[in-house]
C-alpha cells in the first residue's frame, strides 16, 4: 500500500489564532478553558471559546495578504475553517486531484434561530460547499460526521481515500462550536464538569467543551518538508451503547490492534499515547481497560481535553496536529488537570513537560464516541 | 484494487413502500413514517422494544438493516452510510426544547440523537458488528465515494462484507437504500448499478 504523508497543518483555537501560538501555550501550560456566559441557564459553565472579535481582526490580516475575496459574511464556525485553512492553501497547490474533507458533528447549528430557514443554514453540504468554493477546490468535498471521531477519522479516510487512487491528496477541516445547542444538551446527559476538567484523575467530574478548527495536508507523493506518515489506522464500532462508552473497552483495543497490525508493529513501538481522555468517568475508565487490554499501558499517555476542552468534531484532527509537533519537538505536554490515579487501572499520564533525550518517532492517537465509534491512528516520524 | 464484489441483497424503503432486492413486499401502508414504522415493525414479527426510543432517523436504518442482516451469520460486516440532512429533524426537536427560556427542558433522550451516525450504533448494537463504520454527509448519494470505499474496506481485508447506503429523514420526508457488498451476489457492485439502486 502507498505510504501517506503529513503535513503542512494548522490550527486556530481559544490559545492561539495559529499553530505556533497555540504551541507556545501549550507548552507554557496555559489552558483556554474559561468560565462561560452560559451561567444563566446552566450555572457554573466553563468551556474553551475562540473571542470573535480577536478572530475577525486575525482573518482580516490573513486575507489580506491573499487573492481571496474578503468581503463575504461568514458565520463563526466558517471563519474558524478559514482562518484554519488559509496558510495550508498558500502553501499547497489545489488541483483536480485534491480532495477537501470537512469534518463536523454540529456544522451551523449555532446559525438555526427555529425559522423556515433552518434546513439551510443548519445543512453540512451547503457549509461545506461554501469552503470548497471559497478556496476554489475542483472536486465536490466529502464530509465526515461521526461524532467525536471525526476529525481523527478524516485523517484515516484521506489515506484511504489516496491509497485506493480516489484521489492524490486531500486537505482536510475540521470545526465545531460551543454553542446553547450542544452546552444544553451535555449538560441534559450530566457530562459537564463544573470545574476546569481533570482527564483520568480520581476527582473527574465530566468534560468542557471547547471550540476550534484545524486543517492539514494529507498527500501520497513525500515533499521535502514531509517528515510524517501515517503507519495505520482503524475505526471499529463498540457495538455497545448509543450514548454510553463500553466497559470492555472493545472497540476501542480492536482499533488500535487493527492499526497496529497495518504497521506491522508492536505495541512496545509506540513513544507515547494522545488519547481522547474527555474527563467523563465512564470514557476515561473505557480508555483506560482498553489500554490495559492492548499492552500499553506503561507507555506515557496524555488528553488535550484540559487545554482545549472537548472540541467534538475537531478534537481529533486538532489533538493530532499538536501531537505531531510533540514528536518534532520531541517533547511530552502534560496531561493537564491530572493529580492522582482515577481509573481502576493505572496509566502512566504525563504530569509535566518532558523533554525527550532520545527522538520521539511513534504516536498512537485514539478518539472515541457517541454510538460506539472509536478511531486509532499510528503516527510515524521519518528520521532525516 | 482488482477483486471484484458483487451486491448479495438490497432494499429500499420511502414513501412508496418497502423493496426488497426489487421486489415490492410492503405496499405504502402509510406516507405518515409513525404509523408505516410502527406497523412494518409489527410486521417483521420481532421483539426489539428499543426500537421505540429510537429517532425516525435510527427507526428507519434499524428496519433496513432488519430486512438485510436478519438471516446474516457473519458478524464481520463493516457499516457505511450517509445522507443529506445528517440529524437536523432530531435537532430541530432538541432546539425546540431549549428555544424558550421560561420552559427549558432539554432531554437526553432526543439529544442523544443529534448525531447522524447514532443509527449506524443502533444498527452495530442490533447485529452485533464490532467492525469499521464510518458516516458520510452529502447533498446526494455519492456513488463514486461509496464504492470505492466498500472495495477499499473489503479489498484490505478489514471486513468479510459492508452494508452501504443511504439513509435519510426531514420533517416526514424519508428515503432509505441500504445493500449488502461481498463476494458472490446477485449483481454487480460497481457505479452504474449502485447509481441505479440509490437514485
Amino acid at each position: 500500500m502507498k505510504k501517506v504523508y503529513l503535513g503542512p497543518y494548522n490550527c486556530v483555537s481559544p490559545i492561539g489564532n495559529n499553530l505556533a501560538d497555540t504551541w507556545n501555550s501549550l507548552v507554557s501550560g496555559k489552558s483556554g478553558i474559561k468560565l462561560t456566559d452560559f451561567a444563566e441557564l446552566h450555572g457554573d459553565v466553563y468551556a474553551a471559546i475562540v473571542e470573535e472579535e480577536q478572530l475577525d481582526q486575525h482573518l482580516n490580516k490573513l486575507l489580506q495578504d491573499t487573492q481571496l475575496p474578503s468581503d463575504a459574511a461568514f458565520s463563526k464556525l466558517e471563519k474558524l475553517m478559514i482562518a484554519a485553512l488559509v496558510p495550508l492553501v498558500k502553501a499547497v497547490v489545489i488541483t483536480q486531484e485534491t480532495e477537501l474533507i470537512v469534518s463536523t458533528t454540529k456544522g451551523n447549528i449555532a446559525q438555526c434561530a427555529g425559522g423556515a430557514n433552518d434546513i439551510v443554514a443548519a445543512s453540512l453540504p451547503v457549509l461545506a460547499q461554501k469552503i470548497a468554493d471559497f478556496f476554489g477546490f475542483k472536486r465536490p468535498p466529502i464530509i465526515i460526521s461521526n461524532a467525536c471521531v471525526s476529525g481523527l477519522q478524516a485523517i484515516s479516510t484521506a489515506k484511504r481515500l489516496i491509497q485506493m487512487d480516489y484521489c492524490k491528496d486531500a486537505i482536510i477541516v475540521a470545526g465545531d462550536l460551543v454553542s446553547e445547542f450542544v452546552v444544553s444538551g451535555f449538560k441534559s446527559f450530566q457530562a459537564l464538569s463544573n470545574t476546569v476538567c481533570k482527564p483520568y484523575d480520581e476527582f473527574r467530574q465530566g468534560l468542557n467543551l471547547g471550540e476550534a478548527a484545524a486543517a492539514i495536508h494529507v498527500t501520497g507523493q513525500k515533499l521535502t518538508d514531509q517528515e510524517f506518515f501515517i503507519a495505520g489506522e482503524a475505526s471499529i464500532n463498540d457495538a455497545n451503547h448509543i450514548s454510553g462508552p463500553s466497559r470492555t473497552g472493545e472497540g476501542l483495543r480492536l482499533s488500535i490492534a487493527s492499526a497496529l497490525a497495518e504497521a506491522k508493529l508492536e505495541p512496545k513501538s509506540v513513544d507515547f499515547i494522545c488519547a481522547h481522555g474527555t474527563a467523563t468517568i465512564y470514557n476515561d475508565e473505557m480508555e483506560a481497560v482498553a489500554i490495559h487490554h492492548s499492552g500499553l499501558a506503561t507507555k506515557p499517555i496524555n488528553s488535550l481535553k484540559g487545554y482545549f476542552g472537548h472540541t467534538l468534531g475537531t478534537a481529533g484532527l486538532i489533538e493530532s496536529i499538536i501531537s505531531l509537533e510533540c514528536l518534532r519537538n520531541n517533547v511530552l505536554l502534560p496531561s493537564l488537570g491530572y493529580q492522582k490515579q482515577g481509573t481502576s487501572l493505572p496509566l502512566a499520564v504525563v504530569t509535566e513537560l518532558l523533554e525527550q533525550p532520545q527522538p520521539l518517532i511513534r504516536c498512537l492517537k485514539t478518539a472515541s464516541g457517541f454510538a460506539g465509534t472509536n478511531t486509532a491512528v499510528l503516527f510515524e516520524r521519518e528520521l532525516r | 484494487m482488482e477483486q471484484h464484489y458483487q451486491i448479495s441483497r438490497h432494499c429500499r424503503i420511502d414513501t412508496q413502500g418497502v423493496y426488497v432486492n426489487g421486489e415490492q413486499i410492503s405496499a405504502a401502508i402509510s406516507s405518515d413514517f409513525a404509523t408505516f414504522s410502527k406497523a412494518f415493525y409489527y410486521s417483521l414479527e420481532t421483539t426489539y422494544p428499543k426500537f421505540f426510543k429510537m429517532d425516525n432517523l435510527s427507526k428507519l436504518a434499524w428496519l433496513g438493516a432488519e430486512l438485510l442482516l436478519k438471516e446474516e451469520k457473519t458478524k464481520n460486516i463493516g457499516i457505511v452510510l450517509s445522507n443529506r440532512h445528517s440529524s437536523l429533524d432530531t435537532d430541530l426537536k432538541h432546539l425546540n426544547t431549549i428555544a424558550d427560556k421560561e420552559q427549558y427542558y432539554p432531554s437526553p433522550a432526543i439529544f442523544v440523537y443529534t448525531l447522524p451516525n447514532v443509527c449506524m450504533g443502533e444498527i452495530a448494537i442490533r447485529h452485533n458488528l464490532q467492525t469499521e463504520n464510518i458516516f458520510f454527509v452529502s447533498a446526494q448519494f455519492d456513488s463514486q465515494l461509496a464504492v470505492n470505499y466498500c472495495n477499499y474496506l473489503l479489498n484490505s481485508s478489514r471486513v468479510e462484507k459492508v452494508l452501504c447506503g443511504w439513509v435519510d429523514y426531514m420533517e416526514g420526508n424519508y428515503k432509505l437504500v441500504l445493500y449488502l457488498v461481498e463476494k458472490t451476489g446477485i449483481v454487480a457492485h460497481n457505479l452504474n448499478v449502485v447509481r441505479q439502486l440509490t437514485q
